[in-house]
């Protein structure tokens, strides 16, 4: 479905150039849940940009269901950081989630069902007529959501979306991405540097390392399908594979602490 | 001790007085300067008795006689027109090349220094070159009102195009948003804020510009007329001609106001929200 293939990206800048990923490699297949967690400034919202074809990589290769990523793909819809920025504040919610739609020239009873859809799912029906800024974070956070699954997109691709919410609310959007991947058969490929949240969300972990990056570890999350906060989180085998991703974040900014010296050399 | 600032803004915005009495209250917060101040004036003219400064009362009076409908017709109206037809064409014409600067860097390049060049002249001494160019008519005074309060206008729009939020521009083009409705759903509605601002500046301008196009050359109009009044030593008439060109300045900005609150609904929101109210 998304390949991923020995993709660099270099930053130009003032004081030198910026390698964000150096040599990434992976796959994902059709209506697989992945999370991808590193440390911060590692690359994650780089990858996920270039992945978008919002940014074009230094050299390697984007390919999503065959066809080559030069530009944003029309079936992949993206949720961002920085997610209260992304809505439109001169739109009321619906008006926020239905604008893509109106670009897909869907028609208006359509784009209706959708939005009502969308909203309901994330529990903000209710909140339709409202402005992105009269609603908190965490249900910015949800608009931002429901505007990317309205879309009907084959590709979800989110960028650490639960970073500003509190702990409760996080729980329920965590529970809310597996209920949505599994109604609506995306493939998703969600970003957070929260180990817990990766192994409770994920059918697989992609781990990456500190800069220079690459793929440190590629993990199968072998739990059972039904998820649920308390009872998986307390498995056995929920502890075993964050200690082992734990660890292999821990080696990776090890191994980085000792690079700079070297990369301080070579300049 | 946010708890007690809440109380105190609470206590501020439901005082004891009754409804009744708030809004006599309100009434005397807005009419008490002007008050004074015709009081002063008043008192002033009395007491010098000075042919050039007539008292409020005289000036009213005269107001009531020389502004009636045949005045309004030949004079106000076509004013007050050319007023909201320069204004209107400065604004299209500056929103229009202001978006087109603010998406081009390399445009803007080329052409900041011959607008910043252009910007510096004062529009009143362009008068008498249109008058070459252009005859004495109507283009003519279009044409000043146009070239003052373009300015503001253009810039800001500048300004507003190139401070789009880039988390929304990438939103944009994720979900596919171009053309038209890119321009208007994005590019235009974030800029307005800077826009209007621009806009207002630039209605004061026009005002200006209107009044001083009719005072070089014109056969009609307020700001001949008002030269008239003052060349004929018809002193009260001549103050009574600047009091409807307050009125008339005033009345537009309130107008103004009305259609930036709309506009800019979700900006005070945005901005009250920030606050945290
Ligand atoms: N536009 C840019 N120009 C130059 N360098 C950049 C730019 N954007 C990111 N970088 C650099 O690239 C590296 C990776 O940044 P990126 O935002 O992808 O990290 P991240 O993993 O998403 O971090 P976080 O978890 O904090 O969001 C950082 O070192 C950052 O300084
Ligand atoms: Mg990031």
């Amino acid at each position: 479905m998304l390949d991923v293939t020995g993709l660099q990206k270099i930053y130009p800048g003032q004081q030198g150039e910026v390698e964000a990923l150096r040599d990434l490699t992976f796959d994902l297949g059709e209506g697989e849940l992945a999370c991808l967690v590193g440390p911060s400034g590692c690359g994650k919202t780089t990858l996920l940009k270039c992945i978008a074809g919002l940014m074009r990589p230094s050299s390697g290769s984007v390919v999503l269901a065959g066809t080559s990523v030069t530009g944003p793909p029309p079936d992949m819809a993206v949720v961002f950081q920085e997610y209260g920025r992304s809505l439109f504040p001169w739109l009321r919610v619906r008006d926020n989630v239905e604008l893509p739609l109106k670009e897909k020239k869907l028609p208006k009873q359509r784009r209706r069902e959708l939005s009502d859809e969308a909203l309901d799912a994330v529990g903000l029906l209710k909140s339709a007529d409202a402005y992105p800024w009269q609603l908190s974070g965490g249900m910015q956070q949800r608009v931002a959501i429901a505007r990317a699954i309205a879309y009907e997109p084959r590709v979800l691709l989110m960028d650490e979306p639960f970073a500003a919410v509190d702990a409760q609310t996080r729980a329920d959007l965590e529970d809310l991405i597996r209920t949505l991947w599994k109604r609506f058969s995306m493939t998703v490929l969600f970003v957070t540097h929260d180990i817990d949240e990766a192994v409770y969300l994920g059918e697989r972990v992609l781990v990456m390392s500190s800069s220079p990056t690459i793929i440190q570890d590629d993990v199968t999350i072998d739990l059972p399908d039904e998820r649920d906060q308390i009872n998986t989180r307390g498995e056995h085998r929920f502890a075993e594979l964050r200690t082992r991703i734990y660890a292999e974040i821990r080696n990776a900014s090890q191994s980085a602490t000792a690079q700079p010296q070297e990369a301080g050399k070579a300049h | 001790m946010s708890a007690a600032s809440t109380d105190t803004r609470d206590a501020a915005r439901r005082p004891g007085a009754s409804g009744a009495s708030r809004i006599a209250l309100r009434a005397l917060h807005l009419l008490l300067l002007p008050l004074v101040l015709i009081g002063a004036w008043w008192l002033a003219s009395a007491v010098t008795g000075l042919y050039y400064l007539p008292t409020p009362g005289e000036i009213a009076a005269t107001f009531v006689e020389v502004w009636g409908a045949e005045r309004l017709a030949a004079d106000v109206l076509p004013s007050i027109g050319r007023l909201i037809g320069g204004f209107t064409l400065g604004s299209v014409l500056g929103v229009a090349l202001g978006v087109v600067l603010g998406l081009s860097a390399r445009l803007r390049a080329v052409l900041e220094p011959v607008l910043e060049f252009f910007r510096a002249i004062p529009p009143p001494v362009l008068v008498p070159l249109l008058m070459l160019f252009m005859g004495v008519n109507t283009t003519m005074k279009l044409a000043v009102i146009v070239s003052g309060c373009i300015w503001p206008i253009l810039l800001n729009t500048i300004e507003g195009v190139r401070a789009v939020d880039p988390v929304l521009i990438d939103t944009c083009r994720c979900y596919g948003v171009r053309g038209r409705r890119w321009l208007t759903t994005l590019v235009l509605r974030s800029a307005s804020p800077q826009i209007m601002a621009g806009m207002r500046q630039g209605l004061s301008i026009a005002i200006i510009l209107m009044v001083i196009s009719e005072m070089f050359a014109s056969s009609s109009g307020l700001g001949y007329t008002i030269i008239q009044f003052q060349r004929s030593f018809a002193i009260p008439e001549m103050w009574s001609g600047i009091l409807l060109l307050g009125l008339l300045g005033f009345g537009l900005s309130v107008l103004f106001g009305l259609a930036e609150r709309r506009v800019l609904y979700w900006y005070n929101g945005v901005r009250a929200a920030a606050r945290g109210e």
